[in-house]
């Protein structure tokens, strides 16, 4: 599946260094129009979604395209907003909900990847393999499975159904991503630390901090889907004391479809603060991601 | 170091990963199996009626009929993305690694809307081709298309290959970035040497570093086939349960969510609700079968 991609890390920072380039400027500026077009696609829709929602109703139709003024700046969307959806709660959960199914994945995975790489033991290739399977295997495929189980544990509308649902659905990658790194580390110093009698544990604890680098891509790769999944938070935990941003977000927009001012400043609420940490941490994100490889 | 006791920190190592991986994956995954393969008469208990449920899915005109026309318009969703999104994907990572000044920049922009949720995303985008509101309208009048414009999401013929475009918009992203990383890793001497033997910027994509990203090509084209198999979420917010207009955008996602659920009068159905994933796991096997043996196999050949 993914071993082609993880061999060699690629190094996207290796992209500042100045390349000698045989490029003549005609194709240099053809590369940038085609590139300054295409951001002004991916980027429009999000823009004009920000730009209309601090805008009254009256000029988000006749002048869409219009920087909000003195006249036609208006929060009344927001206000409708704080009146009858709690979204400062449903973004505790989504942190809550996503915090602490990556905490669980890393914590779980790494000693399973530990185990994997360091000892050789009959079911070594067993467990590496069986805790692969999901890797190409969605989880919403046993959705119904997950509802019975949470039935009868008792977990429907909870917050933990979801951590584990999410840890469940992460620990594949992770695992792989993990002993694929772990492998690579030199054992004299695992040795060195058994001779001056670190116990196993002991031993797994010294060498997280050495795979820094893996553990930062599983958290790229994993956080995204876990932030932004609808599925699972409809079907788990669609009360209202669990809803997540994302859910939260989708009831709202479909109660108040046609109050634009209310649905652009809904809309604003979801992205803003997920683009504003994205610009922070894009080229940590980045790395991450395309260093992990398999998506 | 041969010790006889049991080695149990292997154990405790490995697990609460298995633990909570075959609790809430592996479990499910079978008892949906088993449930597919049961059914329940109106008043009695659970039956074993092996594949009685998906003969029916496959064959009984109210199952056949919406399951075929789901699984047919997967098909063009998948398509649309392998003819749009992973070559432009590709057209877009092959122009960053020119390393033009700024390229950092354009590809942090590209990303952002894949970081985004589909949810937002999807809305985003109803709104803006709402007729209501006339964007669309206005974009076209703008290069003098005016009369095309169409209510896209609400036309039957127009509204499958409209939020496909969406989603491809959405997530161009990751076939880009996954393009990049290996175009970024094929040495520079080796197109310096074509370019010295006089190739031009055409022949050196499509003879040296095109064969040389295939198995990317391959990965790029299993995850999108997973991914479209298994979408729900931008139908559902863009079109609801009922992915209409009528039926037009049904996925086999949304066909899963409709039979175990039920919608309007129809009361949901657990036995045939398993039945559909089913299928849908069946279907996403096959894909990544293909490709771990065909495509894999078939590189391998090329490389060794």
């Amino acid at each position: 599946m993914g071993p082609v991609l993880i061999a060699h890390r690629p190094s996207l920072t290796a992209g500042s260094e100045p390349r000698v380039s045989r490029a003549r400027w005609p194709r240099v500026i053809g590369i940038h129009i085609a590139l300054i077009a295409y951001s002004i696609l991916a980027l429009f829709p999000v823009l004009l979604v920000i730009l209309n929602a601090f805008k009254d109703k009256l000029t988000i139709f006749s002048a869409p395209y219009a920087l909000p003024n003195r006249q036609t700046f208006t929060l009344e969307g927001f206000r409708t907003l704080e009146a009858t959806a709690n979204f400062p709660a449903y973004f505790l959960n989504s942190f809550l909900v996503t915090a602490g199914s990556l905490l669980l994945i890393i914590l779980v995975s790494s000693m399973a990847a530990f185990a994997i790489a360091e000892y050789t033991f009959r079911l070594n290739t067993f467990f590496a393999l069986y805790l692969s399977i999901g890797i190409m295997v969605p989880i919403r495929l046993g959705t119904i499975g997950i509802l019975q189980l949470a039935v009868n544990l008792d977990l429907v509308n909870t917050l933990w159904i979801l951590i584990l649902v999410y840890t469940a659905q992460g620990i594949p990658l992770a695992v792989f991503v993990l002993t694929a790194f772990m492998r690579q580390l030199p054992k004299d110093l695992k040795d060195a630390a058994r001779i001056d009698g670190a116990s196993e544990y002991r031993i797994y604890w010294l060498t997280l901090p050495l795979v820094r680098p893996a553990i930062g891509s599983v958290l790229a790769i994993s956080m995204i889907p876990i932030w932004n999944d609808l599925w699972f938070p409809l079907i788990l935990a669609p009360g209202e004391a669990t809803k997540t941003i994302v859910l939260g977000a989708s009831v709202f927009l479909g109660q108040f479809v046609n109050d634009y001012n209310a649905v652009l400043a809904a809309l604003t609420l979801a992205i803003v603060p997920a683009v504003v940490l994205y610009l922070i941490f894009s080229q940590q994100l980045i790395k991450g991601i395309t260093s992990g490889a398999v998506k | 170091m041969s010790k006889r006791r049991f080695p149990w920190h292997v154990v405790v190592f490995l697990a609460p990963a298995v633990i909570i991986y075959t609790l809430f994956m592996i479990y499910p995954l079978l008892d949906s199996l088993a449930l597919s393969l049961q059914n329940k008469p109106a008043n009695g208990p659970e039956i074993f009626v092996g594949l009685q449920n998906y003969h029916t899915l496959f064959t009984a005109e109210q199952w056949s009929k919406p399951f075929w026309n789901a699984f047919w318009n997967n098909v063009k969703f998948f398509i649309i993305h392998m003819l749009v999104q992973n070559p432009v994907g590709l057209l877009l990572a092959a122009l960053l690694v020119t390393r033009i000044r700024g390229a950092w920049i354009y590809r942090t922009i590209i990303f952002t809307p894949t970081i985004l949720s589909v949810v937002i995303i999807g809305f985003a985008w109803k709104l803006i081709l709402n007729p209501a509101w006339g964007i669309s309208q206005g974009i076209l009048d703008a290069v003098g298309l005016g009369n095309l414009n169409q209510p896209w999401l609400g036309l039957e013929s127009t509204t499958l290959p409209t939020l496909s475009l969406i989603s491809v918009w959405q997530n161009i992203g990751i076939p880009m970035m996954l393009f990049l990383a290996a175009l970024i890793r094929i040495p520079d001497e080796l197109m310096e040497a074509a370019r010295v033997d006089g190739a031009g910027a055409w022949t050196v994509f499509w003879r040296i570093q095109f064969p040389l990203i295939l198995p990317t090509v391959g990965i790029v084209a299993v995850l999108t086939f997973v991914g479209n198999f298994n979408a729900f979420d931008l139908i559902y917010a863009t079109q609801g349960a009922l992915a209409g207009p009528n039926f037009a955008s049904d996925i086999l996602g949304t066909f899963f969510f409709r039979t175990f659920f039920g919608y309007q009068l129809q009361p949901g159905d657990p036995y045939m609700g398993a039945t559909v994933a089913g299928v849908m796991l069946l279907i996403i096997l096959t894909g990544v079968l293909v490709y771990l043996f065909a495509w894999q196999r078939r590189l391998q050949n090329i490389q060794f």
